[in-house]
């Protein structure tokens, strides 16, 4: 009997995972359809390098070193594959992600009688550049090898050609100035990176704190948060770009979009295995495969480009000696008044006490006739919609994101979160700001590149750890 | 016809690919983290990054293959060393967190123009700088060879060679792992998985012990990450977060704290991943672009990974009993 139920409890949640997939599946294909958006995804024969496009080029040429068209070429690598064929002019693809590429001739494309030097190449994309590999084909036997050469374009422009993309996601935006100068920096740079780090720190923290509380009432550390940040920064992109919402609106339909991912998962996912007693080990590695799917599923809709939330420029604004975009301050109220309505919702109201309540002490909540389990549900909701608005604030303040945004960010919340103590709500709060301060100050040190900031993240967490492993707000237990 | 037959020898190539070799060499250095030790280890590409620079850098600046070997294999101990003594005392995710923090610090370290010097910044290194010394090992003589319906030249970066070697050194992994986890020690492990206290309570030292097998783990993952360079060039983004993801799922289909269950994970997911990505392409091109079918192919690893873990958290060869632990 219980065997049978068993079955059918099992059958349903198969259920509900493939019904979960093709929801996925069908909103990226509608979104995909959506107007404008499909050229991103296509693959071209001419790209043209800039500062978010890489670009890969095969080149098959003759024993006079002239062009030979009609011979296909693959280009495989970073989870891309395109197969080209060479004409009597240049040819080349725009891919996806840099790294390296493996260019594969077809030799049953070579013309009769003639022999190619080499069977591939391994060619290395760059934001900015032309990869190129070449391949000769001769009469007779096989020529010195020339080799695969990286050139740098001149067609690459200005913003983000020599920085990389994770640096352009989140951090070198239409306002920040953040290149090193020789020397020791001027007071009043110190103070431009002051204000840039408290915006970094309270957008963090709205993430960050849906990050702690949902470890403080499940015990779960969810890797797929990050991708719940990249989603809201992706729906602002798609709701504000594609849509043609006003930013207003933009910003409540990816609250509550983000709010319904969460409550979704935890219908169909977390609370069937915590009626089932999973391992909180088991959930950890499930939040693992989710943070994949999710990415992946992001990168179906964006592709692998940096895309801009808004299309006009910038307008800056100084307050106080900082200047930062006019988005970028408004981004900071709203982070400030959210922040401000998640201390009163958790101090004040039935629910947020019984939040803390059960972040407390699960089996004391529920005895006192808390409903542990509704909490949580709360919980996923609220703080899947908080990382939503995180993200979306985050790509608005920054200028533009990649689908890496929330891959850099997992870690620095989770360095926020451990630093001010794991599942305490305001500690991950002070957290954020103190992390936020160090990433952005720290490019003030001489030769400090910019991509390195994040290092001062780890650098912290393992501080923190190595001398007090409850954080700053934590409550001392012994661990180990 | 002959699309499908082209299809399933590229699908058949992988059982065997050095690649799958890598991917299973991580996979046993990450069943030896969490299988048999119960950590929670989410950078293992951190290690196989460390090892893949220790031996390409190594080789660059002129070390004989087998000292680059060892370097290889002493920068992971030193990561899994430095990355264990904050954490190993503290409750389990936070050698998750650590973990997966520093496998991204090292990418971006290497991506980074600050060492560009040495590890060629965002375009990494580039093979023919580091394969010489390995491919003058090769007791093969030159040419080309065919097992059924594969074929490969004897020497070179995609040769068989480079398998021989890669699963040379696999099956050896496998045996020093199988000598140990039967050993006292790996009884040790074992308990230390299943109640820390317990152990501790018997007088042993948990941290001591911990620390020996993420080591261990450490140097299986950095060897990993060499044979995973080997065949192709050394490019930091390709070594990102995914890759510690594949890793895991490879480890958890196999079955996580079973002696086989890596390498077969490792095959049967790279055959059924390759499978599934060409069949996608020719049945889906009208559909979508094929960056997308990627894209695709990437999120269903995602979802089976978190089926797996639901439905089947011992994977094909484990026992359920193993995998009832709990981070503490």
């Amino acid at each position: 009997m219980t065997a049978d139920r068993q079955i059918a409890s099992a059958a349903r949640r198969i259920l509900a995972v493939v019904v979960a997939v093709l929801a996925g599946l069908t909103a990226s294909a509608a979104m995909l359809a959506a107007p404008a958006a499909a050229s991103t995804t296509d693959v071209a024969t001419d790209c043209t390098p800039d500062g978010t496009t890489a670009c890969v080029s095969p080149i098959v040429l003759d024993e006079n070193n002239e062009p030979l068209p009609g011979v296909d070429v693959t280009i495989s690598g970073q989870g891309f594959e395109e197969v080209v064929t060479s004409t009597d002019g240049p040819v080349s693809v725009a891919v996806p992600e840099v790294g390296s590429y493996t260019l594969t001739l077809d030799p049953a494309t070579v013309p009769d009688g003639m022999q190619p030097n080499a069977a591939e190449r391994q060619v290395t994309a760059q934001l900015g550049s032309t990869a190129r590999g070449a391949f000769s084909i001769t009469a007779g036997s096989a020529p010195a090898e020339t080799g695969s050469t990286t050139e740098p374009s001149e067609t690459a422009d200005g913003e983000g050609a020599s920085t990389d993309d994770e640096a352009e996601a989140s951090g070198i935006g239409a306002d920040g100035s953040t290149e090193n100068v020789s020397g020791w920096p001027a007071f009043s740079q110190v103070w431009q990176q002051f204000g840039s780090g408290i915006r970094f720190g309270l957008l963090l923290a709205l993430a960050s704190v849906g990050l702690s509380l949902i470890y403080g009432t499940t015990g779960i550390s969810t890797f797929s948060h990050g991708e719940q940040v990249t989603l809201g920064a992706l729906l602002g992109f798609v709701s504000i770009n594609w849509w043609g919402l006003p930013v207003w609106a933009a910003v409540l339909v990816t609250i509550i979009v983000c709010a319904a991912t969460g409550w979704f998962q935890d219908v169909v996912l977390w609370g069937p295995l915590r009626r089932r007693g999973t391992p909180v080990m088991q959930l950890m590695i499930v939040t693992i495969g989710l943070s994949m799917a999710l990415q992946y599923a992001i990168q179906m809709v964006i592709g692998g480009r940096s895309q801009r939330v808004l299309s006009s420029n910038a307008r800056p604004v100084e307050i106080a000696g900082v200047t930062l975009s006019a988005a970028s301050w408004l981004s900071m109220l709203v982070a400030l008044v959210v922040i401000g309505v998640i201390a009163w919702f958790l101090t004040r109201t039935r629910i947020g006490r019984a939040t803390r309540a059960v972040s407390d002490n699960p089996a004391l909540a529920a005895a006192t006739g808390i409903n542990p389990d509704r909490i949580v549900r709360i919980v996923w909701t609220v703080s899947t919609g908080l990382a939503g608005l995180s993200g979306m604030l985050l790509a608005i303040s920054f200028g533009s994101f990649t689908w890496t945004l929330g891959m850099i960010l997992l870690l620095l919340m989770f360095a926020a979160v451990t630093l001010g103590g794991m599942g305490t709500a305001f500690g991950a709060l002070a957290g954020s700001i103190v992390i936020g301060l160090v990433v952005e100050m720290s490019t003030l040190i001489p030769g400090m590149p910019s991509s390195l900031r994040y290092a001062s993240g780890l650098l912290i967490l393992i501080l923190v750890l190595l001398f007090r492993p409850q954080g700053l707000l934590g409550r001392a237990v012994r661990v180990g | 016809m002959d699309e499908l037959s082209r299809i399933l020898i590229q699908a058949l190539g992988q059982l065997i690919a050095p690649a799958t070799a890598a991917y299973a060499l991580a996979a046993i250095g990450l069943n030896l983290h969490f299988g048999y030790t119960g950590l929670l280890n989410i950078g293992q590409a951190g290690f196989m990054l460390m090892g893949a620079y220790g031996f390409a850098i190594a080789t660059i600046e002129g070390a004989p293959f087998w000292l680059a070997f060892l370097i290889a294999a002493a920068a992971g101990a030193l990561l899994a060393f430095v990355l264990g003594i904050p954490t190993l005392k503290l409750r389990g995710d936070y050698l998750a967190i650590v973990t997966i923090s520093a496998a991204e610090i090292i990418r971006f370290a290497g991506r980074s123009t600050l060492w560009a010097e040495y590890t060629g910044g965002a375009s990494g290194l580039a093979g023919t700088a580091y394969k010489g010394t390995f491919q003058d090992l090769s007791p093969l003589p030159d040419g080309r060879t065919a097992i059924g319906p594969l074929e490969y030249i004897h020497n070179g970066s995609d040769s068989w060679w480079t398998r021989i070697f890669a699963w040379g050194v696999v099956l050896i992994a496998v045996l020093l792992v199988w000598l140990i986890t039967r050993s006292p020690w790996g009884r040790v492990l074992k308990g230390i998985r299943e109640d820390e206290d317990a152990v501790r309570a018997l007088g042993k030292n948990v941290f001591s012990y911990k620390m020996q097998a993420l080591v261990l783990g450490g140097i299986a993952g950095s060897l990993a990450g060499m044979l995973f360079v080997l065949p192709i060039s050394v490019a930091p983004d390709n070594m990102g977060r995914t890759l510690t993801f594949f890793v895991w799922t490879v480890m958890l289909l196999g079955g996580a704290a079973t002696l086989f269950g890596p390498v077969l994970g490792s095959m049967l997911f790279f055959f059924v991943y390759m499978l599934l990505r060409t069949g996608m392409r020719a049945g889906l091109s009208d559909v979508m672009p094929a960056q997308n079918v990627e894209h695709l192919a990437g999120l269903m690893v995602g979802v089976a990974l978190m089926c797996i873990v639901i439905f089947r958290p011992q994977g094909i060869l484990g026992n359920k009993k193993e995998l009832a632990f709990d981070v503490r």
